[in-house]
Formats: C-alpha cells, sequence, structure tokens
C-alpha cells in the first residue's frame, strides 16, 4: 500500500500534542543591544511580540531587523563576534544571560522560516519529520499523523501526497517554502519567525504564503521582518519600525501606517528612503 | 610571436596527452601478452623465483586486505575530524585553519617517510613487520587524503542548511546527519582517491609489511601486495618473473583505473543532481 | 530527555575534539619520533659530517650523505626543469586559448596520470626510458656505455609524475585571475600570449612559486618510480647520463640490512628526519603563500 494511502486516513484524526505546551508565553526583550566586532547593530531594543498577531518588523536594509530576528531564537551565536547586553524573555526565561544553553528547546518553541526555503537533503517525509524527530517523537505512527497534520495545514497535502518519499529539493520553489513552513509548525513553536520569507518567491506563491500566515496568526504568533511595506500593510496587526538599530516607533498596524507619529516613520512611509 | 606561443602549447599540451596514452599503452601491451588466467589466480608455486609456475594471487588479496582495512580505520578517524571541521568549528575559527594546514603538510609528506616512522615505532614496541604494520602504515598514509577532499565538499555546504538545521533546535550532533547526506557523494569520491593512492603505494609499506607467498591468516603474518610484487618481480634476473611483473603492473593499472573511472562518474552524476 | 541530547552533544564534542588533535599530534609524533631514533648517530659524527663526507660504508662506520642528497637534488632539478615549461604553457592554454571541449577530455587524462601508481611509472621507465637513453640518446652525446639507469631517466620519470600536480594547480590559480582584468587588457589591445604572459602569468607569480615549492617537495619524496630507473650507485652524478642514488631510494633500499647496526638504522632514520623537515618546510611555505594568494 503506497504510504499517502496508510497516511490519508489519519487524515481527521486528532491527537494529544507530544510537547507540553501550557498556553502562550510572552516574548519580550528589555534594552538589548547588540554589537558585532564592535559595530554596534541594535541599541537599546525594548519591545513585546504580541501573542496570536502578526507583527512586521519593518525598516530599511542593513538596519538590524534580521539580526532582531536572529537573537530571538539565538541563530545569532552562528554569526562571529557577537556581544549582546540587555535581556530577551521567552516566559520567564532570560534567553541571552551568559549560561544559557537549552538552545534546542528555545529553537523549538520559536520557529523560523528562512529567506531562501532550505529542504533539508531529505525526503518531503523526512524534512517534516527532522524536528520531532531530533526531540522525541520516535514512533512511527505519531510521526505519520504529524506528517499529514503539517502538510494540510500549509496546504500542501494534495500537491505532495503521491510522492512523500521523493527528495524535497524536487518540489518548486514555493511549495518549498511552505515545505519549511510546515517543518516548523511540526514542531509545535509558539512563535514563527519569517525573515523575508516571500522574497524569493514568486507572486503567486507569495500570495499564498502570505494567505497561510493571516490563517496561522490564530494559532501561533508570528513576528516577519519585510522590506515590501506593502505586504506590511495588507497583514500586519503590529508595527516596529527601526531605524539604524533603534527603534523609532512601535504601534498597531493602523497607528503606524495611518497615524505615524515620528518624523522618520512618515519619511519612511513616504517613500523618502527605503 | 603570437603563434609561436600557441604552437608551444599545443606541443605542450600533446606532451601531456601523449605521456599519458603511451604509458597506458606500453603497460597494457606488454602486460596483455604476458597475463594468463593462471597468474592472477594462483598462488607462488615452487619455484617462482627463478621463473616455475604459479601467479600473483597473494599480492592481490594482501593488497585488497591492506587497502580495506586502512580504507575502513582512516574513515573512523577521518569523518570526525572532518565534522568537527566543518560543523562544530566557527568558519573563520584559528583551529581549523591551523588544522587543515597541518593536513596539507601530511598530506605532502611522502609515503616513505610514514613508512620510516611506522617502522622506528614499530621496532621502538617490538613488533615484526606485518599485516597490521601495512594496515596502519597505510591508514596513517590515506587519513590526510580522507580528511582533505572531505573536508573540501563539507566547506561547500551552504550555511543556510546549518541554520535551517539549528533553527529546527536541532544539536550540532544531529546536524551531523544532515551534512552526512549533503556530503555523501563526496565521501565516496574521496574514498575512492584514497583506495587508488593506498592500492598504489609501495614505499610505506615496503618498510612494515614485509613479503610473503602465501595469503596471510592473522594480522602478525606477512603479506605481498601488487606494488612490491611488482617491483620485486621486476628486479629479477629471469624473463619468465620479469613477465610475470608485467602481468602484475596490467592488473594494477586495470584497477586504478577502473577506480579513477568511477571516481569521475560519481562526481559528475552527483553534481547533476544536486540543489 | 533534554539533557540527555545536551550530553550527547558535549560528548561527541569531546571525542571529535580528541580525534582531530590526535590526527594532527601525527605531525609532531613523526618529527619526534624521526629526530629520535636518529640521535644515535648524531651523537657519534656531527650532522655537517654526515652531510658533507663522501664515504658510504656502513660496514666501517662512515656514512656519507653527500652523493644522496647530490642525487636526489639532480633528480628533482631535472624533474622540474622538464615539467615546468611544459605545465605552464599547457595551464595557459587551458585557461585562456582552449575551449570547454578540450578541458572535458584533458581533464580525465590528467586524472588518470595522477592516478597511476609510482610502481607503474617505475616500471614504464624501465621499459620505455631507460633503453632509449642506453640505446638512442647517450650514445649521441658521450663516448662511454651508459646502462641507461641514469639521472636523465630518473628524471624524466618523475617529470611526468608531477605533471599533473603541476598543471591542475596552475589551471586553478590562472582561472582567478579576474575577468575584468582580462577584459581590460584586451579592451587595451592585447594579444592572447600578451594577455597570458603580462597579466595572467604576472598576477600569478606567488601562486606558481608556490606550486613549483610544492612540486619539488613531491618530486623529493618520490621512491619507488626514482629507485626503479636511477642505478643506485652511491656516487656524485657528473652528468646526465651518471647513475645517482637519491635518499628515499636509500631508505627503501636498505630497511632489511640495517636491523643488526644500530648506527645503520640511525643513519637511515637520519635520512627519513631530513626528508621529513626538508618536505615540511617546503610544504609549509608553499600552502602559506598559497592561502595568502587565495586571499
Amino acid at each position: 500500500m503506497p504510504l499517502f494511502q496508510k497516511l490519508s486516513d489519519l487524515k481527521n484524526e486528532d491527537f494529544a500534542s507530544p510537547w507540553a505546551n501550557d498556553g502562550k508565553s510572552r516574548l519580550y526583550t528589555e534594552n538589548l543591544s547588540l554589537s558585532i566586532h564592535g559595530n554596534r547593530i541594535l541599541k537599546n531594543i525594548s519591545v513585546e511580540l504580541p501573542c496570536n498577531k502578526i507583527t512586521c518588523i519593518v525598516g530599511p536594509s542593513g538596519c538590524g531587523k534580521s539580526t532582531l530576528l536572529k537573537t530571538f531564537n539565538r541563530l545569532i551565536d552562528m554569526t562571529e563576534g557577537v556581544k549582546i547586553s540587555g535581556n530577551v524573555f521567552l516566559g520567564n526565561e532570560n534567553i541571552v544571560k551568559a549560561g544559557f544553553d537549552d538552545l534546542t528547546e528555545i529553537r523549538r518553541r520559536i520557529g523560523l522560516v528562512p529567506q531562501r526555503p532550505c529542504p533539508l537533503p531529505m525526503s518531503i517525509y523526512g524534512n517534516i519529520a527532522y524536528g520531532c524527530k531530533i526531540h522525541g517523537v520516535r514512533k512511527r505512527r505519531e510521526l505519520n499523523r504529524i506528517v499529514v497534520k503539517y502538510l494540510n495545514e500549509v496546504g500542501l497535502w494534495n500537491e505532495v501526497k503521491n510522492r512523500l518519499r521523493s527528495p524535497a529539493v524536487g518540489l518548486s520553489i514555493g511549495q518549498q517554502q511552505r515545505l519549511c513552513l510546515a517543518r516548523s509548525l511540526a514542531v509545535e513553536p509558539e512563535y514563527i519567525l519569517a525573515d523575508e520569507a516571500t522574497s524569493a518567491l514568486d507572486p503567486q506563491s507569495s500570495k499564498i504564503v502570505e494567505d497561510l500566515f493571516v490563517r496561522l496568526k490564530e494559532k501561533y504568533s508570528i513576528v516577519m521582518v519585510t522590506h515590501t511595506l506593502h505586504q506590511a500593510m495588507r497583514i500586519a496587526d503590529y508595527v516596529i519600525f527601526i531605524y539604524m538599530g533603534e527603534i523609532i516607533e512601535t504601534g498597531t498596524a493602523d497607528e503606524v501606517f495611518h497615524h505615524p507619529k515620528h518624523e522618520l516613520t512618515k519619511n519612511y512611509l513616504s517613500g523618502v528612503f527605503s | 610571436m603570437e603563434w609561436v606561443m600557441k604552437a608551444l602549447m599545443i606541443i605542450s599540451l600533446a606532451v601531456v596527452v601523449f605521456a599519458a596514452v603511451f604509458i597506458i599503452f606500453t603497460i597494457v601491451k606488454k602486460g596483455w601478452s604476458c597475463i594468463t588466467w593462471e597468474m592472477v589466480t594462483s598462488l607462488p608455486g615452487n619455484g617462482f623465483y627463478i621463473g616455475k609456475s604459479g601467479g600473483f594471487l597473494n599480492a592481490i588479496v594482501g593488497s585488497l586486505y591492506i587497502v580495506l582495512a586502512s580504507t575502513l580505520l582512516g574513515l573512523i578517524v577521518s569523518i570526525p575530524a572532518v565534522f568537527y571541521l566543518n560543523v562544530f568549528l566557527k568558519k573563520s575559527s584559528k583551529i581549523a585553519s591551523v588544522a587543515r594546514l597541518a593536513y596539507d603538510v601530511l598530506f605532502g609528506i611522502p609515503s616513505i617517510v610514514y613508512g620510516a616512522f611506522a617502522f622506528s615505532i614499530m621496532i621502538f614496541i617490538g613488533m615484526r613487520t606485518s599485516l597490521l604494520g601495512g594496515i596502519i602504515t597505510t591508514t596513517l598514509l590515506i587519513i590526510p587524503i580522507l580528511i582533505r577532499s572531505m573536508d573540501e565538499v563539507a566547506k561547500n555546504v551552504p550555511s543556510e542548511l546549518y541554520e535551517a538545521s539549528f533553527a529546527m533546535g536541532a544539536t550540532r550532533t544531529e546536524t551531523i546527519r544532515i551534512v552526512l547526506r549533503q556530503i555523501l557523494p563526496g565521501i565516496a569520491t574521496a574514498i575512492l582517491l584514497s583506495v587508488g593512492r593506498a592500492i598504489g603505494d609501495a614505499a610505506g609499506i615496503m618498510l612494515t609489511t614485509g613479503f610473503s607467498d602465501t595469503i596471510p591468516t592473522s594480522l602478525t603474518q606477512q603479506t605481498a601486495t601488487l606494488p612490491l610484487s611488482i617491483f620485486f618481480q621486476l628486479t629479477a634476473p629471469q624473463a619468465e618473473v620479469q613477465d610475470r611483473a608485467y602481468a602484475a603492473a596490467l592488473v594494477l593499472t586495470i584497477i586504478v583505473l577502473l577506480i579513477s573511472l568511477l571516481g569521475r562518474f560519481i562526481t559528475s552524476y552527483f553534481s547533476k543532481n544536486k540543489i | 530527555m533534554l539533557s540527555w541530547r545536551l550530553a550527547k552533544e558535549k560528548v561527541m564534542s569531546g571525542v571529535m575534539f580528541f580525534i582531530t588533535c590526535a590526527s594532527l599530534l601525527l605531525v609532531v609524533a613523526m618529527g619526534i619520533g624521526l629526530c629520535l631514533r636518529s640521535s644515535p648517530i648524531l651523537s657519534e659524527i656531527s650532522l655537517w659530517d654526515i652531510l658533507s663526507a663522501n664515504e658510504w660504508k656502513p660496514a666501517k662506520n662512515q656514512f656519507g650523505f653527500f652523493p644522496f642528497i647530490m642525487g636526489t637534488v639532480c633528480v628533482t632539478g631535472i624533474s622540474i626543469v622538464l615539467a615546468l615549461p611544459v605545465s605552464l604553457f599547457t595551464a595557459l592554454f587551458l585557461t585562456e586559448y582552449s575551449h570547454s571541449q578540450v578541458r572535458k577530455f584533458v581533464y580525465p587524462v590528467l586524472d588518470i596520470l595522477a592516478a597511476l601508481p609510482s610502481v607503474i611509472y617505475g616500471v614504464w621507465g624501465t621499459l620505455i626510458v631507460v633503453p632509449w637513453i642506453s640505446g638512442w640518446l647517450a650514445p649521441r652525446f658521450v663516448s662511454e656505455y651508459t646502462s641507461g639507469y641514469t639521472v636523465l631517466a630518473a628524471g624524466t620519470v618523475l617529470a611526468i609524475m608531477i605533471l599533473p600536480l603541476l598543471v591542475s594547480m596552475f589551471v586553478e590559480i590562472f582561472s582567478t585571475v579576474p575577468g575584468e582584468m582580462r577584459e581590460a587588457a584586451y579592451a587595451l589591445g592585447s594579444t592572447r600570449w600578451q594577455l597570458s604572459r603580462r597579466v595572467v602569468m604576472k598576477k600569478s607569480l606567488p601562486g606558481i612559486f608556490a606550486t613549483v615549492v610544492l612540486a619539488v617537495s613531491r618530486a623529493l619524496g618520490e621512491t619507488i618510480a626514482v629507485l626503479m630507473v636511477c642505478g643506485n650507485l652511491p656516487q656524485v652524478p657528473r652528468s646526465l647520463f651518471d647513475a645517482c642514488y637519491p635518499l628515499p631510494a636509500l631508505i627503501a633500499n636498505n630497511y632489511g640490512e640495517m636491523m643488526s647496526m644500530p648506527l645503520y638504522e640511525a643513519a637511515l632514520m637520519l635520512a627519513a628526519a631530513i626528508l621529513f623537515i626538508v618536505v615540511l618546510l617546503f610544504n609549509l611555505l608553499s600552502r602559506i603563500i598559497l592561502k595568502r594568494v587565495e586571499d
């Protein structure tokens, strides 16, 4: 029996989460400053990322948006010469304090959708099961359920059900990005970080991904970095405007886009600098 | 000036190609006229070295033993080293660059020095020349080859792949599996490269393995190898013995060419299917 | 669960670090080992005396390395002199002049040359080069008979052995010369050869030097192929048609006999130690230059 038929039966089955997610944890920073090789990239960032909302971080390129995003899941550790001061809290834990080494759990709770889709060199099934396996889900049946559930969640199931065992690199780039999203969702994160997740996609695929984000915010809190203002205007609930490593303005989309308080924000929105 | 130089270049290129063709042609022609089925399937008989009956199966099997065992041992050392350099250390790490330099240097050390070193160690601990000695020497010899060629591939794994794995919450240990899948073809070609080198090496083995007319049954026995069998038979005065050297040279050449061909095939086949 | 994963990570990291270090220590261990084993002879005869003495009579405790060193130098020198122009021109042709089809055909050929074991080169040398020198070349230049097992034979065989290394490294170095520079030179109306000489070769000079150093160190250590065609007479070669006896051949030929005499063994270990140190220094030099060039 082909894999997809075996899995199809699991489609509507509900099951208990393998992870104990006790509600939503707050993700916020206090006086976060960050320098790379002595260059200050982020200065005194204090911000809270609201739950079950789409938060867009906007600002000109090179202003530190991506760095801020990478600080949340500590992927910034891969960059060299980084010095961090201040705090980043997820729930009660300061995830940037010295001696904090529970990175794997942080990264499970805060998923990432990368700028360019980067499928792992394994099958479509394997891509989604990978995260669950490393985080301790071993039972075949449970893995099957997870794969079906999250492929459905991102609307890929019907497109790929016949080739679950074939390499993920064979998918189109839009499908790859949705696969990456499903891969992050499969470990049941609370937050999803998206670093210009649609910039490498064609307009149609990027529309699909955008719609997905809007749908997903019921269950997850989404933090997006984007430099297309129109995208932010379309889907953001909450906006953070960063300029030269500093937070200039934060607020709901309506506040920031239609009633900006700060001169820099107004200039940015009117396209004076991009 | 222009055309003189161009002519010189074409002549040079012709010399290179001609040399390769000439060598292969010579070995094949000479070997083909000497080789018999008996030579590759039988052990040396009585009076083998004065031209009586027998073959060099002992050398073929001995070479295979040494190559297989040392490749296996070499992989056990080199795979962790490659992953340590690429997954555990950062791209611009000082340790990594010193280590790479050291492997480059080790790669350049001639096999006779490996042989002399291993031999001196063996004398020191009271070991005699044996199959084990040959395996250890060859292992030392191919470790830098394995590490260098696998590292070359591992260095080119895109950092996005690491990020993707780490962002899932994978530890470095778990990320190794991902990188492993990505560089599998590279590992295969590295293995072929080192097998080719190991099977053709004579200088290192000469000092540590000895020679025998039988297939070894334990690690402490001496054993024959193909290159040494060629060398010893060629230095014999009898034409019959020399003929067997040419036959053995043909066998060795065919093995090495097949390995080289397979390596090329793997590289081109997999580079087509890469992302 | 989690602590187990982190513990595994720590353990793996430790084990892998240990293996990496252990494999690196091989360089150090080799140096120390060879020096220790060669110390007996150095305490009896000074290093300078060994290096400069002409007499090689182990039975009389006379260990003069001079003929062997000269043999090594001559063979290596000839091989570089023969191989360098050929490989430079070939590499220039491949990078600057040829179509990609030619390259597709030549690279496998280089691969094959690089893959052939040195004993095969030795067989080829004794079959072709040695008779050719003794029967055709030598009579035209010298009056007395030569066996053909000469410095020239060893140098020729060695030259072909280092060709693939030289060509492939030259090609790599030449192709790092940026395309803009080529375009600029063409735009000024230079011909291909002018471009090759003035721009490509000039720009790659440090790389060419490093490659030659690397090839020299490779040639210094080549054993079996040279041993089979060099004649193995401990004398300082006076002409291209004299036999010689390079250091690696000395080690390889005498490994069995030396067991009974401690000084003999030490002398051979000293030969290996000298080779090791020279090759190590040459390699370091070359790799450091190459790394500079890359950056």
